[in-house]
């Protein structure tokens, strides 16, 4: 019988490794949006283990449209690095600091 | 242990072990293709859950397209391996610390309550459709955002062709402005130049003697 709590567990073991991943990985800009894509992947596993446990499609349906804002960010942040690298010849975050920030 | 909890530990096995590799592997496409197992793996343990539709659309949209994308985007780029590694390893005890007391404190909280409140979770029939009941719900009490998602996804759209799109600089191509504005004074120019009037003449006097 697996209980809700070990799917909630999964979901912050993955989380966790992606917190981790954009922390290790603070050099290379694609590593870091698959970081990010591995956060939002535990995020969607909560939100599917909560609907199921509980009965209600809601939680799913929130995981649709997760789903939808991700494919966009992945796309856009692509464009963007793309663009930067062809701009400064390099994906290294740290050479892109024009804004000082 | 019956075989759900086998195929449970397993896929959790498996994905932990792939998004482990994702944030270790030097070589980007490695850590693609790590984090396109981590998806298959959570693709196995939603259905499970009996989210068979989200799965297969993990399966489809993630796998299919948007990591195809990203594998586009490594192999295009020309990223310099060597200079990669240097200084990876400095963030390494801070990250670890932060995620491993994030776990920790889930663990624990997660671990000691009983999250479910000891309510097994809902089966349903056999013949219990989940796509069925999305669609369902998509396009009756959630038109609205799925409306406004499918927004988003165009402007994505737009926004990724807009901002890599690039003109070739020896294009050709109209300024429609440039030719409305234009007056008679730009192109067209009136020289006044001598007829040649005497070898007429000539032509018709002979022409004339002829006759």
């Amino acid at each position: 019988m697996i209980d809700l709590s070990d799917f909630l567990i999964l979901g912050a073991v993955v989380f966790s490794t992606g917190v981790a991943g954009i922390l290790f990985k603070q050099k290379n800009i694609i590593n870091m949006l698959m970081a990010i894509e591995l956060m939002l992947l535990a995020v969607n596993t909560n939100f599917i283990a909560f609907s199921h446990y509980r009965g209600d499609p809601a939680g799913q349906i929130f995981v649709f449209f997760i789903l939808v804002v991700a494919a966009a960010e992945a796309a856009i942040g692509l464009a963007i690095v793309v663009l930067l690298f062809r701009n400064r010849r390099t994906i290294e975050v740290a050479d892109w600091s024009e804004l000082k920030g | 242990m019956n075989f759900e909890t086998v195929v449970f530990y397993v896929f959790a096995a498996l994905t932990v072990f792939a998004a482990l590799r994702v944030i270790t592997a030097r070589n980007p496409v490695h850590a693609a293709l790590f984090l396109v197992m981590a998806f298959f793996s959570m693709a196995g343990i939603w259905i499970l859950l009996e989210a068979e539709f989200l799965a297969i659309t993990l399966v489809l949209v993630y796998v299919g397209a948007v990591m195809v994308l990203f594998l586009f985007v490594v192999m295009m780029l020309d990223i310099n391996l060597v200079r990669m590694r240097e200084g990876l390893w400095r963030w390494v005890p801070f990250g670890a610390v932060l995620a491993g007391l994030m776990v920790f404190e889930m663990v624990w909280v997660l671990g000691s309550s009983d999250v479910s409140g000891g309510k097994a979770a809902v089966k349903h029939a056999a013949d219990y459709s989940n796509t069925k009941e999305l669609g369902r719900l998509i396009y009756t009490e959630y038109v609205y955002p799925f409306e406004i998602a499918a927004a988003i996804l165009l402007v994505a759209m737009v926004a990724a062709i807009a901002l890599t799109s690039r003109r070739r600089k020896d294009a050709k191509s109209q300024v429609i402005p440039d030719q409305i504005a234009v007056s008679k004074a730009d192109r067209l120019r009136l020289i006044k130049m001598p007829t040649e009037k005497r070898a007429q003449e000539k032509l018709d006097s002979t022409a004339g003697v002829a006759r």
